[in-house]
């Protein structure tokens, strides 16, 4: 899920706690609304963010860490646009799995090649049979079937039906996850 | 994998800037002078690194350099679709776009066909977000929040000599 634009919106909820659910304070929201978008390419890309947020670069790193240590960071990295890379075909694999051997498979289908995501989520009869989401990724359709055709292999009896729903248009994309609030120091 | 798409830059590449794909999509160093340490390992200068990265974000290559955030500790937040018919698709769309907390929107092909993510600083608002986005829209939302995730880690090994076969 990566990301490149940040559009700021008015965010209207307005009323900020101290520390919200996340245990992201004021100052730790500051930071990653600094940084979500990109770090500063500088040599001292941790002085730069605290220069726009009012703190300094030491306080901004200690914070990065800490943020990292509770998870809310996953990680700080280069992170690749694999579409630019020409994986341009995207395929949403859809299953409806046999609910009492879903995590044993879900894991065994989360390590075939291919697959970046891959979800266990509820099922909504009768539209919505399927519980468990794998995305594909490949250079072309013909490449993110072969895949398909490994998971189902690999799901057996235990998958009653699957559907590969292929973006036809990314309509809007953006990796930014807190919205923007009231400038606070 | 046999990539024929318009969109490979990967000639463009060098090695030294694909080393920079590979090692660090897992994950920058977060110390003082993370490029400088890059370029230690590297065997290159500071500069450089920062010189590729710049050029590597520019071409799109990379979509930044930055932290990756957990979604699920980083708010609340679901997938989800709606059925539309075909020709009012674009329109509500763009609705959808427009609502707060909407930060993904995907058409695919299938009768549900807007897929997206809604996300919102609690359980409570992200409720409230979906429930106003579906008056507004007049059609269901299909609410499929994750439940459990199997594989989150977003970095694969990027097959560069068959990238390059066109």
């Amino acid at each position: 899920m990566s990301v490149s634009t940040c559009p700021s919106r008015p965010d209207p909820d307005g009323d900020v706690p101290e520390r919200d659910a996340r245990g992201l304070d004021a100052a730790d929201r500051a930071i990653v609304l600094a940084t979500q978008a990109g770090l500063p390419l500088v040599p001292d890309p941790w002085g730069a963010v605290g220069r726009e947020v009012g703190m300094s670069g030491e306080a901004v790193l200690e914070r990065m860490r800490a943020m990292q240590e509770r998870g809310v960071i996953r990680r700080v990295a280069a992170v690749p646009n694999h579409y630019r890379l020409g994986y341009v075909a995207n395929g949403m694999t859809v299953w409806d799995v046999d609910d009492a051997q879903i995590d044993r498979l879900g894991r065994e289908v989360a390590a075939i090649e291919g697959v970046s995501h891959c979800y266990r989520r509820p099922r909504h009869l009768p539209h919505w049979p399927y519980n468990l989401f794998a995305m594909l990724h490949g250079c072309s359709r013909e490449e993110v079937e072969r895949q398909a055709a490994v998971l189902r292999e690999r799901l057996g009896e235990a998958c009653r039906d699957h559907r590969i729903l292929y973006s036809s248009r990314i309509l809007k994309k953006t990796g930014l996850r807190l919205a923007r609030r009231v400038p606070q120091e | 994998m046999h990539c024929q798409a318009p969109y490979c830059q990967v000639q463009e590449l060098d090695t030294l800037d694909r080393r920079l794909v590979d090692s660090y999509q897992r994950g920058l160093p977060v110390c003082t002078r993370p490029f400088h340490t890059v370029a230690e390992r590297l065997g290159t200068s500071e500069a450089e690194v920062i010189a590729r990265l710049e050029r590597l974000q520019a071409l799109g290559v990379l979509s930044r350099v930055g932290p990756v955030f957990d979604h699920a500790r980083a708010g609340a937040s679901l997938l989800a679709a709606v059925a539309v018919p075909e020709a009012e698709r674009d329109a509500l769309a763009e609705l959808i776009n427009a609502a707060p907390g909407v930060n993904h929107n995907y058409a695919r092909e299938h009768d549900y066909n807007l897929w997206f993510v809604m996300t919102a600083p609690d359980e409570p608002e992200l409720e409230a977000r979906l429930d106003a986005l579906e008056t507004r829209l007049g059609v269901p939302i299909l609410r499929l929040p994750m439940l459990e995730g199997f594989h989150i880690d977003l970095s694969f090994p990027i097959p560069w000599a068959e990238l390059e076969r066109t």
